[in-house]
């Protein structure tokens, strides 16, 4: 396959699935459909390539910077999109069980499918930019098909979330916007790779101008990334959108957000000089650990359970600000993060599409309500079970091996404190797994001393779906050899295999500036 | 590609795992499939290991490596010491299904059961072949994670809250040795399992590192190993069905917990090297505390299995206390009480399971004259508590002769008095049971009384404790026999002691 139809692919294909989806109704399922697949192919077919000949960038066009579109494919890159395809397909295949069978009259069902695909492009176009200003263009585009989604159910608690959330991430986006316009009048270039160069030549250090826009941008991003405390949007909007929703949100739009900090901090930033900053954000990343998890167990709610127990999750990802100062340990770190980053992407997707399920069976949003409910939707709850020890960090789970790097570069770098805290985590997070899951393997002995319940039957898509993304959860540890192997391709970090110079796919004429 | 001999310990492994994910997908009325499946996978696996002992016998080497990362490394090997440890858990889980099965029999959720009972047997396996701490740590969390819906699997609120101690022990004391495992190996660079150990190059001036290293692992393992003061699920656990406490107390959860203290007195630090920085004291203190508060606390309890709960947590530190004193007439004692408690104890807890099955009998206080009743359970029960007491020639015999042998050998005298404390203590709780179990009149009609045609209970029920009652006679009979146990011990600690 010719690389310029993988990088079209990524981004063209799921723009205009989401065109039909949106013109034609009886169109929509097959064009999610097709895109699913497409995407998977294509993501792969990067990632192979980018593993087999280095970093890859495509001008759009034909056009250099300034004026072009410049498109950009390194390991992280490739990681990104193909945690995309897997989550987002999963999710397709999972909308589709549960519109076939569930009707639900109350709002338009249809609507998700246009604004699934217009998010999934705004997301693989994300990862793939190669300059800030796309990075923008992207991000926000990505909140508006979000903010769609999230009151996609029309009722007064989603609209409220929805609109929250509209203003939270307007704002945030304003905020990198004055950084990117700042940045771009100092050093005269978006492209993040140019960027990264001159930073590096002028020496940020006790320029005014730079520092703020710096810190406009960061400040930004971490709303958008609802880093504790500016996660009190998150829990609202991630627990009262539709399942299919629920999970998009948590499993792969933070994570956007989150790639532009860590991209544009080890890659553009000199953040040698910003080891406070860095102390301060991953300091912001204990609080939310800790926090994000004992609001987790105290929650009566099962999506609210799940949406504070991403608030903790995403703590874990700020650690790396820390540990990187220590070079020594540096690119064990990141990319620890990056595989935490993934695996909490598959196994958060799988947690809110088998909360969904439960929620559906029940007919209730209470943790209390799931009684027993083992007995009626065993593969369910042995979804929620598999994904939920990847929320714990036991093996054979990529968080895991995540924390285990976390760990060891915390106790090498003499961290002791964020030992205490990645440990900590994980049985927090135990307590409010189990929690679920042992009122879930209840026995009314006798059996009247239960309430009577009446549960339904959730469509066999909707649980093999959740399950199989468990699964992929589960054992993604054993694959992190690959996955390793894949972020060495232009790390910040790890010794470069490949010449900085990353191969052009282009096959138009270069025109000159 | 990989070749037949990276290929067995995975297959050893994947018997029970691919046994277990057919299980979860059948449908659970297919009774007659996940039987055939559940003892399909257990003979599988006893062949399989059978195959590796021949070839290692014959001096084959089975070792198979997946990097995960640039430092980690997902290892398995095949060592006489994992082979002792995995032939124990795949002979002993195999009567265990065939125990499981009778005992179950039509109840609810049995395909759960089994499914979630083939992965914890597949963990074992895998803590027995682990070639390097990381991929022990693995299989131990995985562990954890497989036996907890067998501890609840009645779902009654005791069960349940069983259950919920179980895993704040568990999982807190895998914390702890995850954290102790990542220290070491920020110190040591590898941790590959190797005989007499891997701190050959530790600079003195990380001793003291070292020492709490050391402290927290035994305090990790030591947990599932119910080691006083982190015994407390251990008595609370046995709300579970009979095969569980089976499976957790002489194969699975506690063994792994002792097999993994002397891996890392072993292979991981070296004996020598425990001995250079004085840990084995404190240990050898820590188990003999062990060993008299179990036997005492045991006396006391009328629940039979609870009593037995309290015996394990005594017997299974004289593993510890074998491998912290130091000399291979010790560490021989230890090492073989690993499979000598093994035999004895799902003796204790197959007759226990038949009483309460077949009788509706659970406390000691309705034992009278049981043995007229359910003769060849009581025969077994007897054997294995008079094996536990130590009397010759039984399984336990030979344990406590090597203890204290190799006790007296070093100088340690005092361990000698643990020992005989313990065999008092030991015959206090034993030997009424016995006594009112064959010489008293029953008290009148049996709780829950069923009948099982001729025999006094179902055969499957029958068979599995009568061998390893018939087990523990033999090993200790047989004891100085090529290939029992015990020639197997002294042939690990050849190895151990550089000999």
């Amino acid at each position: 396959m010719s690389l310029e139809a993988v990088f079209l692919g990524l981004i063209v294909l799921p723009l205009l699935g989401g065109c039909l989806a949106f013109l034609s109704r009886p169109l929509a399922l097959p064009a999610n459909l097709v895109v699913a697949v497409g995407q998977l192919i294509c993501a792969f077919e990067l990632a192979r390539t980018v593993m087999a000949q280095g970093p890859l960038s495509y001008k759009v066009g034909g056009w250099d910077a300034p004026l072009g579109v410049n498109l950009y494919a390194d390991g992280l890159t490739a990681m990104m999109l193909v945690m995309v395809a897997v989550v987002g397909g999963t999710i397709v295949l999972y909308t589709a069980g549960a519109m076939r069978s569930i009707k639900d009259d109350t709002y338009d069902q249809q609507l998700f499918w246009p604004i699934n695909l217009l998010l999934l492009a705004s997301l693989n176009a994300l990862f793939l930019s190669g300059d800030i200003f796309n990075l923008y263009v992207t991000l926000e585009l990505l909140t508006l098909s979000a903010v769609a989604l999230i009151g996609l159910v029309g009722t007064v608690d989603a609209l409220t979330a929805a609109l929250r959330y509209l203003l939270v991430a307007i704002s945030a986006s304003l905020l990198y916007l004055l950084g990117v316009a700042l940045l771009y009048s100092i050093y005269g270039t978006v492209d993040w790779h140019l960027l990264g160069d001159q930073i590096q030549v002028d020496q940020v250090k006790g320029d005014q101008a730079s520092l703020l826009a710096i810190a406009l941008i960061v400040s930004g991003l971490l709303l958008k990334t609802a880093v504790f405390p500016l996660h009190f949007w998150l829990p609202p909007a991630h627990s009262s959108a539709p399942t299919a929703a629920s999970a998009l949100l948590s499993a792969l739009v933070l994570k956007a957000s989150f790639y532009i900090i860590l991209r544009l901090w080890f890659s553009v930033f000199p953040y040698a000089e910003f080891q406070n900053a860095g102390t301060l954000l991953t300091t912001l990343g204990v609080a939310a650990i800790l926090w994000g998890s004992l609001q987790a167990i105290n929650q009566t709610q099962l999506k609210a359970m799940v949406a504070y127990s991403t608030v903790a999750q995403v703590g874990y990802l700020f650690l790396v600000f820390s540990l990187a100062s220590d070079a020594a340990v540096a690119w064990d770190a990141w990319s620890a993060t990056v595989l935490f980053a993934v695996s909490h992407a598959v196994g958060k997707a799988a947690v809110f599409l088998a909360a969904g399920s439960l929620q559906y069976a029940t007919g209730s949003k209470q943790i209390d309500s799931l009684a027993g409910i083992a007995r009626e939707q065993p593969v369910t709850v042995l979804a929620f079970a598999t994904a939920g020890v990847v929320l714990i960090g036991l093996p054979p789970s990529g968080a895991f091996v995540a924390k285990w790097l976390l760990l060891q570069s915390a106790i090498a770098s003499g961290q002791w404190p964020l030992a205490a805290v990645i440990l900590t985590g994980g049985v927090l997070a135990a307590i409010y797994v189990f929690r679920v899951l042992s009122l879930s393997l209840l026995r009314c002995e006798p059996r009247e001393s239960c309430e009577p319940r009446e549960t339904r039957p959730v469509p066999r898509l909707m649980q093999y779906a959740t399950l199989g993304l468990a699964i992929v959860a589960i054992t993604l540890g054993m694959m992190a050899s690959p996955m390793m192997e894949l972020l060495k391709v232009d790390a910040p970090f790890s010794a470069n295999p490949f010449s900085a110079d990353p191969v052009s796919v282009s096959t138009f004429r270069e025109v000159a500036p | 590609m990989i070749s037949w001999n990276q290929w067995l310990p995975l297959l050893v492994i994947a018997s029970s795992l691919i046994s277990g994910g057919v299980i979860f997908v059948l449908d659970e009325k297919r009774k007659l499939a996940r039987t055939v499946l559940n003892l399909g996978g257990a003979v599988l696996k006893v062949i399989l290991v059978g195959l590796m002992l021949w070839g290692v016998s014959r001096g084959e080497l089975y070792e198979v490596h997946f990097p995960l990362t640039d430092g980690l490394e997902f290892a398995l090997h095949a060592s006489p010491f994992s082979l002792f440890f995995v032939t124990l858990s795949a002979g002993l889980w195999l009567l265990t299904t065939i125990y499981a099965i009778g005992y179950f029999e039509d109840s609810p959720h049995l395909d759960r059961f089994f499914g979630f009972f083939s992965f914890c047997v597949c963990a074992t396996t895998g803590i027995a072949l682990a070639a390097n701490l990381f991929t022990f740590v693995v299989f131990y969390e995985i562990l954890t994670l497989t036996t907890y819906p067998l501890v609840v699997h009645s779902g009654k609120e005791s069960a349940l809250r069983g259950g919920r101690i179980y895993l704040i022990y568990t999982i807190v004391g895998g914390a702890v040795v995850m954290l102790a495992a990542v220290w070491l190996q920020t110190i040591v660079g590898s941790f590959e399992f190797t005989e007499r150990g891997v701190m050959a190059d530790v600079s003195p001036e990380q001793y003291g590192q070292l020492r709490w290293i050391f402290a927290l692992l035994i305090a990790g393992f030591g947990v599932k190993a119910a080691m006083v003061p982190l015994h407390g699920w251990l008595p609370n656990a046995m709300v579970a069905p009979a095969p569980v406490s089976a499976l957790l107390h002489a194969v699975a959860v506690v063994k792994a917990g002792a097999f993994g203290i002397v891996r890392v007195v072993y292979d991981v630090y070296g004996l020598e090297f425990c001995r250079q920085i004085s840990v084995t004291t404190p240990l050898a203190i820590a188990a003999s505390i062990t060993i008299v508060y179990g036997s005492m606390r045991a006396i006391y309890q009328d629940d039979l299995k609870r009593r037995l709960a309290f015996s394990t947590i005594s017997q299974v530190s004289y593993i510890v206390l074998g491998t912290a004193v130091v000399g291979p007439m010790a560490t021989t004692g230890g090492i073989v009480h690993l499979v000598h408690q093994g035999i004895m104890k799902i003796t204790l807890f197959f007759a226990a399971g038949n009483l309460a099955t077949t009788l509706g009998v659970s406390k000691v206080s309705e034992m009278d004259g049981v043995g007229r009743r359910m003769p060849w359970t009581m025969t077994a029960f007897s054997v294995a508590a008079l094996g536990m007491i130590g009397m010759p020639p039984t399984a336990g015999f030979v344990t406590k002769w090597y203890l204290g042998h190799g006790a007296l050998e070093t100088g340690q005298d005092w361990v000698v008095g643990v020992l005989v404390i313990s065999t008092v203590l030991n015959a206090m709780y034993f030997l009424p049971i016995i006594y009112v179990a064959w010489f008293k009149p029953p008290k009148g009609a049996w709780a829950k009384e069923r009948s099982a045609g001729q025999l006094e209970t179902r055969w499957s029920l029958l068979m599995p404790p009568v061998v390893t009652g018939l087990l523990t006679v033999l090993v200790g009979l047989f004891a100085n026999m090529p290939l029992s146990p015990l020639d197997w011990a002294k042939f690990i600690v050849d190895l151990e002691y550089g000999q």
